[in-house]
């Protein structure tokens, strides 16, 4: 017990301080999951847009596959996207693997079918109901679509949000494609699983401390965003 | 906004079904620009909603043809329509708001959006709730409003399914009193109505529906006085129309199952 609560107190001291360890490691996982958002919004918007919009033969298969994938176990995805970029696997030659980049890769395969799916939904059911004003005011597809865009601006990023969520907690993808190097591919929550197994709880605390209060963070803003989109605009 | 009328609207043999159910059977009329207000009434389910939305061009029928005047493109057609639907349909954003996408879609210069909006909000007694989120705004409220969008963009025909269902009888003499103006400045209302008392103030021309069917159509003040159909002389009356038609049927006792498959069955 005695054990814990010292360890309790060095973490705080050392989140008070800005520990030059910490603060790198905090980075690092930022600009990764950040980055890993990005990319999966600029690819998973459009496919959502796709699903919600047009109607193709096969697009049920699609839908309740992204659906599923919403659900990858992490470390499944680590240990394909890290075939995928060793040595003898068909991306290889990039020499990817056990760099940050293979990370935002694993992340964006993690956080896409969260965007796509959650997206689709969100602009699906607005069209439904906004379909026949839309069409009986003349507007062009375009113009259907921004107005749906902006209108559902409040649940699209809601969902960008869960998406992060999922990226900045997982372990498992970005430990077996980013191997936990330190000073490269060390993140919250591999240095966490690490010091854990060699028995620093000093650094693991405090390190759980700050995605704890990030992932606070991310439901008050998920709260947020609901409440300012019912006080603007009812929905 | 600007152009010509695309009148008449002329409507031929348009039947659709739903379901497998023929909800518009045979459908043929015209409708021009004279007289200026044509009410459509008729019992629920009479397809009076449908009948509009093909009009409109919300909805295809599934036979027969549907087939404006003057050949415009689709965007000046569309443009030259409002619709005001029976449950208002309204976006996530503030009344204003509201309007001035319609404006914007419409094709208004952005300067004189503002003005136009507040002009139409005024006239629907919803200046005070320019900035209130639409759908926040009570059921008669969305409703003017829903009627201020539709005369925002300066239709010349508009299209009404049942726009004073849910107001206070202030606010439904305010939705007449816009209407009939409408009307007097060239607009063509084509409007469906369940107040007889509002269309017999209202309609120059009437439309009786029944049953996916215009069973009549006249000038407002022949059909109150002197309807043709029995079913529209009933209707009048105030009888539900279901009942009426057991006895209609030289007084035999004929299903209203047998009456509506009967019906149905011949598209
Ligand atoms: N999508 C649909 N599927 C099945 N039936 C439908 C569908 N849409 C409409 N109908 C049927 O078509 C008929 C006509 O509907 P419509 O909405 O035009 O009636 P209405 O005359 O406007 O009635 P009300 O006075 O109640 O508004 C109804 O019997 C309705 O059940
Ligand atoms: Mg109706």
């Amino acid at each position: 017990m005695d054990v814990i609560w010292q360890a309790t107190l060095a973490s705080f001291s050392m989140l008070m301080t800005l520990d030059d360890r910490l603060i790198e490691v905090i980075l690092l996982s930022l600009r990764v999951s950040l980055t890993a958002l990005v990319i999966a919004s600029l690819i998973g918007l459009p496919i959502a847009a796709c699903l919600a919009f047009t109607r193709f033969p096969g697009r049920k298969i699609i839908l309740v596959s992204f659906n599923a994938m919403m659900g990858l176990p992490p470390v499944v995805v680590g240990l394909v996207v890290y075939l995928l970029l060793s040595r003898s696997g068909p991306f290889g030659v990039f020499n990817l693997l056990f760099t940050p980049t293979a990370m935002i890769i694993a992340q964006v395969v993690l956080v896409t079918p969260i965007i796509v799916s959650l997206c689709r939904e969100s602009l699906e059911s607005m069209r439904r109901e906004y379909h026949d004003a839309l069409r009986s005011l003349g507007a062009t597809p375009a113009q259907a679509i921004s107005v749906l865009v902006w209108d559902g601006r409040f649940t699209l990023a809601t969902a960008h949000l869960a998406g992060f969520g999922r990226a900045i907690a997982e372990v498992g993808a970005v430990m077996i494609v980013g191997g936990n190097i330190d000073h490269v591919t060390r993140v919250m929550t591999t240095t966490i699983a690490l010091e854990a197994s060699k028995g620093d709880l000093v650094v693991a605390l405090g390190l759980g401390v700050v995605l704890v209060l990030l992932s606070l963070t991310i439901n008050f803003l998920v709260y947020g965003v609901r409440s300012l989109g019912e006080a603007k605009v009812a929905s | 906004m600007t152009g010509a009328s695309p009148l008449p609207l002329r409507l031929e043999s348009v039947g659709l079904s739903r379901s497998g159910k023929n909800v518009l059977k045979d459908v043929t009329t015209t409708f021009a620009v004279d007289p200026p207000k044509t009410v459509i009434i008729g019992p629920n389910g009479a397809g009076k909603s449908l009948l509009l939305q093909v009009c409109h061009g919300l909805i295809s029928a599934d036979t027969g043809i549907v087939d404006w005047a003057t050949p415009q493109n689709a965007r000046a057609l569309s443009r030259a329509q409002a619709m005001v639907f029976q449950r208002p349909i309204l976006f996530r954003r503030s009344a204003v708001a509201n309007l001035i996408l319609a404006l914007k879609i419409a094709g208004f210069a952005k300067s004189e959006w503002r003005d136009r909006a507040d002009g139409a909000l005024e006239r629907t007694g919803l200046s005070r709730h320019a900035a209130t989120p639409a759908r926040s705004l009570s059921f008669g409220e969305q409703q003017r409003l829903a009627l201020a969008r539709a005369l925002v963009v300066e239709p010349k025909v508009l299209f009404l399914d049942e726009p004073t269902a849910s107001l206070d009888p202030a606010a439904a003499h305010l939705v007449e009193s816009l209407i009939d103006e409408a009307a007097t400045s060239g607009v063509k209302i084509i409007m469906i109505s369940h107040d007889l008392n509002q269309t017999r103030r209202l309609a120059d021309e009437i439309i009786f529906m029944h049953r996916g069917r215009i069973k009549e159509r006249a000038p407002a003040d022949q059909f109150f006085t002197r309807p043709e159909n029995d079913l529209a002389q009933a209707f009048i009356n105030g009888e539900l129309l279901w009942r009426r038609r057991r006895s209609i049927f030289d007084g035999a006792l004929v299903d209203d199952e047998t009456c509506s498959s009967e019906d149905f069955n011949k598209s």
